[in-house]
């Protein structure tokens, strides 16, 4: 029994926590939203991207950490992706990490057999080349048909009842829609009718299976995120109530201001070792792997909203604005809260396995 | 990360699971907290000295088994599964034991320790009084030296004492310098319940059982240790005269972390919850019921992990420090939710005398004891976020 990272993962966790620090600030941030008074500031334009960050994990091998070696990749397990995707969380970066390195590998691992083509992709994605979306369009899933920076992405995948579709987004009928947080540049895939043969990856039970699997991952590296934007507003929220003075003291001084965030932060406390339980079920394959990523994403959507609400009362005002930082770490808080499964679907999910109604 | 269990962990669980299938008492005992329930509550702990499972992680040389802090959990963990009794010795050997461990002096160890074990001495956690209840440095009850008698003579009074009436011996402060004040001049005594000098009214807690005692201290007197036995008997000091705070400490730190509420409570008490549940299902059981169900499963999960990835930093070395103080918190409100989901469930007959309703009442001592949650969650936001004392 060891429930702890290992010195590798936390000296991994920490170069990329170093690595984001440096490549995706809030300027960055600001960056990646088209529209830059809705951002608060930045140039405007952006495209729900982070170039900067994505190409610095990409030559680290971040995004093919969970690829085999046969393609390229560096044969890791879900165990070491999940804390890097906390840190992604902690950055807010709308890249797509947590669809590329994890997701699409997931659904793309298991069509090796059957498709020549998903070793290609899998070997594109461990050289940081490619770069993945992914929609559950209808099945036993959540349905979850936004995809960010859609229109930036290489390939979509699309995972629809028994089958799994591998597609360029240009040939996608995507629909612009408005996200609360514009660096997610969201676009909606509705369900596609004029999918052809030439874009299966995998039919039947292997898709169902498939898909089921990188429901559970999508919805567990949305947990991941979840947490480390939780532990980001409440640092900034600490910082700030340590800074800002009223009567004369320190707001932090207060006991509703520490109460605040002491019970924001015993729910993301509580809620990571749930996240990290469902890496460890995801990588051993677990019969009880789905209801633990359930677990893990309701308690880091309740966290993280937990987490944003504390932080914007303690901050007042000032963080009642755009051109303040906090609105951008909040506002993904609420769009991931949401993805893949909100509260209530998971919880439902490990309601039906306790009560088998 | 490696969530199974060795070997010989694994077999530490089946030889616990098979001794406690065999010897816990059925039906379930009725409440330790009346001089009856007390009474075999105490047969069965001595039952469970004479296999040695009544401290199962302490050296054999004192009555545990040297069993390591994880297979402490399991025990924890198939002890509340089959529905162990309540442990009425648990301020003795979660509490006060860790201190002596810290603090005794070799002699105390071998004198106080083995009697602790095997439920010879009994005993009770006198920290509060009328005017020190979170304000634990507000002590009055003091301590004056009695040089020509060579000891102490205490006087004052503490309360809320936990079965104080039905223990031979009390741990607590007391004052030892009269000039002092707040943490400092405290000194930790040990000292019995019985003889001229002291009085112990038991009165009843909001379930109506006499869980409670007052304990009424006048000139009783306290010899300095000889190091023999019938010297400690009469009680004596952990560590320094006047540091007693510093001492205390350790205690609290160990009631409000692990030792005192390991998971395995919980988890059981969320299987009966589960279990009530699944009793209504295709019978009225609503989506909204089964939702609160899952949510308080899942708390008591979040709680079993929380702990496992404490006690891994624990055994390489890492202090939990203020950490505790989460531990604190989450358990005891997830107790409270797990029998307020379960009083839900029963609806109109939650209001009987039962299990739940009984339960539900001990839950809600839980933020208040051992600190309460207010106290805690500021000692969280100082020590572990960082927030400014003043
Ligand atoms: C079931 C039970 C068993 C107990 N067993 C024992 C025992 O065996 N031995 C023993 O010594 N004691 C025992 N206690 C007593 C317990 O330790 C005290 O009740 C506790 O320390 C609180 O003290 P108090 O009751 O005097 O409340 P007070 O300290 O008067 O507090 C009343 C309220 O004010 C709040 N408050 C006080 N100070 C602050 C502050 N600084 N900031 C914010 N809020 C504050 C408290 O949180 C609480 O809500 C027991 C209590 C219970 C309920």
């Amino acid at each position: 029994m060891r429930f702890a990272l290992t010195e590798e993962q936390i000296e991994f966790r920490a170069v990329v926590r170093g690595l984001l620090a440096d490549t995706c600030g809030p300027d960055e941030l600001r960056a990646a939203w088209p529209d830059a008074e809705l951002a608060g500031g930045g140039p405007g334009g952006g495209n729900g991207r982070v170039p900067g960050a994505w190409s610095a994990l990409a030559e680290m091998g971040v995004l093919g950490i969970m690829v085999p070696e046969a393609n390229g990749g560096l044969e890791m397990t879900q165990e070491d992706l999940v804390p890097l995707l906390i840190e992604a969380g902690w950055a807010a970066l709308p890249d797509p990490v947590s669809a590329t390195a994890g997701v699409a590998v997931t659904l793309l691992a298991q069509a090796t057999d059957s498709e020549k083509r998903a070793g290609e992709l899998l070997a594109g994605i461990a050289a940081g080349e490619l770069s993945f979306g992914c929609a559950f369009l209808a099945g036993r899933v959540a349905t979850s048909n936004f995809v960010p920076a859609a229109t930036s992405l290489d390939q979509i995948l699309l995972c629809v009842n028994d089958q799994v579709h591998v597609v360029g987004p240009a040939s996608l009928p995507l629909e612009r829609v408005q996200s609360v947080d514009g660096a997610r540049d969201l676009f909606r895939i509705d369900l596609v009718d004029q999918l052809d043969n030439s874009t299966v990856l995998l039919t039947g039970e292997a898709a169902e299976s498939a898909t089921r699997s990188a429901f559970d991952f999508a919805a567990l590296g949305a947990a991941a995120e979840l947490i480390g934007l939780s532990r980001r507003m409440l640092e900034m929220t600490v910082l700030y109530a340590t800074e800002r003075k009223q009567f004369g003291v320190q707001i932090g001084s207060f006991q509703a201001v520490k109460h605040h965030l002491t019970n924001a932060s015993l729910a993301v406390e509580f809620a990571e070792p749930l996240v990290l339980r469902a890496a460890n079920s995801l990588a051993l394959g677990n019969p009880q792997a789905s209801v633990h990523v359930s677990m893990a994403k309701a308690k880091a959507s309740a966290a993280a909203k937990a987490a944003a609400a504390a932080s914007l009362q303690v901050h007042g005002a000032i963080g009642y604005t755009v051109e303040y930082d906090l609105h951008l770490y909040m506002k993904r808080s609420w769009a991931l809260a949401g993805e893949f499964g909100d509260v209530e679907f998971h919880r439902r999910r490990v309601s039906d396995e306790l009560l088998a109604i | 990360m490696d969530l199974t269990w060795s070997e010989s962990e694994e077999a530490f669980r089946t030889e616990a699971r098979s001794w406690l299938e065999s010897n816990v008492p059925t039906p379930a005992l009725p409440s330790g907290d009346t001089k009856e329930g007390f009474a075999l509550h105490l047969d069965w702990e001595h039952r469970l000295a004479a296999d040695n499972w009544s401290v199962v992680s302490w050296p054999k040389a004192f009555g545990g088994r040297d069993a390591s802090l994880w297979e402490w959990l399991i025990f924890e963990e198939e002890y509340y599964r089959v529905g162990g009794p309540q442990r009425v010795t648990q301020n003795g050997i979660f509490l006060l034991a860790p201190t002596i461990f810290e603090f005794g002096t070799p002699a105390q160890q071998e004198y106080y320790l083995p009697r602790m074990s095997s439920a010879v001495d009994l005993w009770c956690q006198g920290w509060s009084e009328p005017n020190a209840g979170s304000d634990l440095a507000a002590v009055r009850s003091k301590a004056t030296r009695d040089d020509a008698a060579g000891g102490w003579r205490l006087s004052g009074q503490k309360t809320w004492t936990t079965r104080g009436a039905f223990c031979n011996y009390l741990f607590g402060l007391f004052r030892t310098d009269p000039e002092s004040e707040r943490h400092k001049g405290m000194t930790y005594f040990m000292v019995p319940l019985e003889g001229d000098g002291v009085t112990v009214r038991g009165f009843g807690r909001l379930d109506g059982d006499e869980g409670f005692a007052e304990v009424f201290f006048d000139d009783l007197f306290i010899p300095d240790d000889d190091g023999t036995a019938a010297t400690m008997a009469r009680g004596g000091i952990l560590g320094e005269v006047n540091q007693g705070w510093g001492v205390a400490m350790a205690t609290t730190s160990s009631e409000r972390g692990l030792t005192l509420r390991s998971p395995g409570r919980f988890q059981a008490t969320a299987t009966r919850l589960v279990e009530l549940a699944r009793e209504q299902v295709g019978n009225g059981l609503s989506e909204q019921m089964a939702d609160a169900v899952a949510d308080a499963w899942m708390d008591a999960e979040a709680y079993s992990l929380f702990t496992l990835s404490d006690v891994s930093g624990v055994v390489e070395g890492k202090a939990m420090g203020a950490r505790s103080s989460y531990n604190k918190i989450f358990w005891s409100e997830l107790d409270v939710r797990l029998h307020e989901v379960a009083l839900d469930l029963l609806g109109p007959s939650a209001e009987l005398d039962g299990p739940w309703m009984k339960g539900y009442q001990f839950a809600l001592s839980g933020p208040i004891y051992a600190g309460t949650n207010e106290i805690q969650r500021n000692i969280v936001a100082e020590r572990v976020l960082g927030l400014p004392r003043k």
